[in-house]
């Protein structure tokens, strides 16, 4: 504790520097992931190989991809567009295939009432595909979420500053308490992250919440 | 582009290929502390697993201790092992197991209480004892499913296995981190080339090595039974370095 009272104009310094890698690669894998999980839902042929070279990406370890990234884009190795691209490259690994899901769990018939209704093709995309396709979607972007906070303190390592750098620095240093503060911040940091996401999804689909008042007696039965 | 030449050029160098620090040795290093961290994970977890699977009880157990791992950045494990331990293998390797137990854990437990409880009842029907149960038909039933979590666990190990060159001289972590001090970037990108190259080819083997398993129980007399689709699949939920 000792050390954190000294230390935590760092700390909260270094939390916005977090934050200001993290959110950003996890918005825009979700804005990239949504089309390319829908247009590989509605083109299973070409999903399937889609969906298999996401599998692929994310199979290469993520330090690696730190070194090889800056070379691909010729950009400098310690910035934060590094680390925000590769962040964004593995979170939409994993949430094209969540997309794919989700708008494969939305109900047919609902899509073709929606159509009968007189919906354009673009309004049955935003007012029924992508809202129903809200609560699949969310839970992988709360898996992202978390394994993005995390993947940020890598960055540390090759010198992007972040929670990380207490990590790198600590150990260098040989200071626990340093560590531990860094450990613990990321961990806080990843559990906002979750509830905010929580938070969003409650807001985003109101529908659920009557579902689940009506089904919960009925649930505690069986 | 021209910085990957220089790598091309690095890794063609015939001098990088012999020696302690060449990279054939630092190729069987890597895969040497690999085949340990998950060896010794699937000794611990997978008994617990198949058992958790097969009674149906301490599900939830299952579901704290991988939620736990996904939540301590993989980095702050290492360093804090690092630091108890001391410079040297000690804490790469207690990390990479600690790394290595929830994937091994899900995949048994997973695979075990999946198969069809008609298939069990009937094995027990038919005069079979829980322990031939457990080996002559759940744990054959289950074998995708586990060797799905042991894929998911090498893959983890394999990529975070980089790290052990941050608290020892080990592995092909090793040019990335000398490269960085030194700021060979050649060297640096010839060793994330060679690391991203292992782990997509262990990845590609296991694979195929899940989806033969697979195909083995689908339809045991023809070779043209179809993929893994209907298998239930390892969370990979865990951060990957």
């Amino acid at each position: 504790m000792n050390w954190l009272t000294l230390n935590w104009p760092q700390v909260i310094e270094l939390t916005r520097d977090h934050l200001l890698l993290s959110a950003p690669a996890i918005v825009l894998s979700v804005l990239l992931a949504v089309p390319i999980g829908r247009l590989a839902h509605r083109r299973p042929r070409l999903g399937g190989a889609v969906l298999g070279a996401a599998g692929l990406l994310y199979a290469i370890p993520a330090l690696p991809l730190l070194i090889i990234i800056p070379v691909l884009f010729g950009i400098p190795l310690r910035s934060p567009a590094t680390m925000i691209i590769a962040l964004t490259v593995y979170g939409l690994a994993l949430l094209v295939r969540t997309a794919a899901d989700a708008f494969g769990s939305v109900d047919p018939r609902v899509r073709e009432a929606a159509v009968a209704v007189g919906h354009s093709p673009l309004g049955v995309f935003w007012r029924v595909d992508l809202p129903l396709a809200v609560p699949v979607l969310l839970a992988g972007v709360r898996v992202v979420a978390v394994s993005t906070v995390s993947l940020v303190t890598i960055g540390a390592l090759i010198g992007v500053p972040s929670l990380g750098t207490l990590l790198t620095d600590g150990f260098q240093r040989g200071i626990p308490a340093e560590v531990a503060t860094g450990v613990i911040a990321t961990m806080a940091l990843a559990l906002l992250f979750d509830a905010l996401l929580i938070a969003a999804g409650r807001a985003l689909t109101p529908w659920t919440a009557k579902r689940r008042e009506r089904l919960l007696p009925r649930a505690e039965t069986t | 582009m021209n910085l990957f030449l220089d790598a091309l050029a690095w890794l063609a160098d015939p001098a990088h290929w012999t020696g302690p620090g060449g990279v054939p040795t630092r190729v069987l290093q890597h895969l040497a502390i690999t085949f340990a961290a998950v060896t010794a994970a699937a000794v611990l977890a997978f008994p617990a697993g198949v058992l958790i699977g097969h009674t149906r009880k301490g599900a939830g157990l299952v579901g704290a201790i991988a939620g736990a791992a996904r939540a301590i950045p993989t980095l702050g494990l290492l360093t804090l092992l690092g630091l108890a331990l001391g410079i040297g293998l000690g804490a790469p390797l207690l990390a990479l197991i600690v790394l290595a137990v929830p994937s091994v854990l899900a995949g048994a437990y997973a695979g075990v209480q999946n198969v069809d409880p008609e298939v069990t009842g009937a094995a027990r029907a038919i005069g079979m004892s829980p322990r031939q149960v457990v080996f002559q038909v759940e744990i054959p039933l289950a074998a995708p499913v586990i060797i799905g979590g042991l894929r998911a666990a090498v893959l983890q190990v394999v990529a975070t296995a980089t790290l052990a060159a941050y608290t020892a001289d080990f592995g092909l972590g090793r040019y990335l981190f000398s490269g960085l001090k030194s700021r060979d970037y050649a060297e640096m990108l010839a060793g994330a080339l060679l690391v991203a190259a292992l782990a997509l080819l262990l990845e590609l083997l296991l694979a195929a090595a899940q989806r033969i398993a697979a195909q083995r129980i689908t339809a045991p007399a023809e070779d043209t039974a179809e993929d893994t689709a209907d298998l239930p699949e390892i969370p990979r939920e865990k951060e990957r370095v």
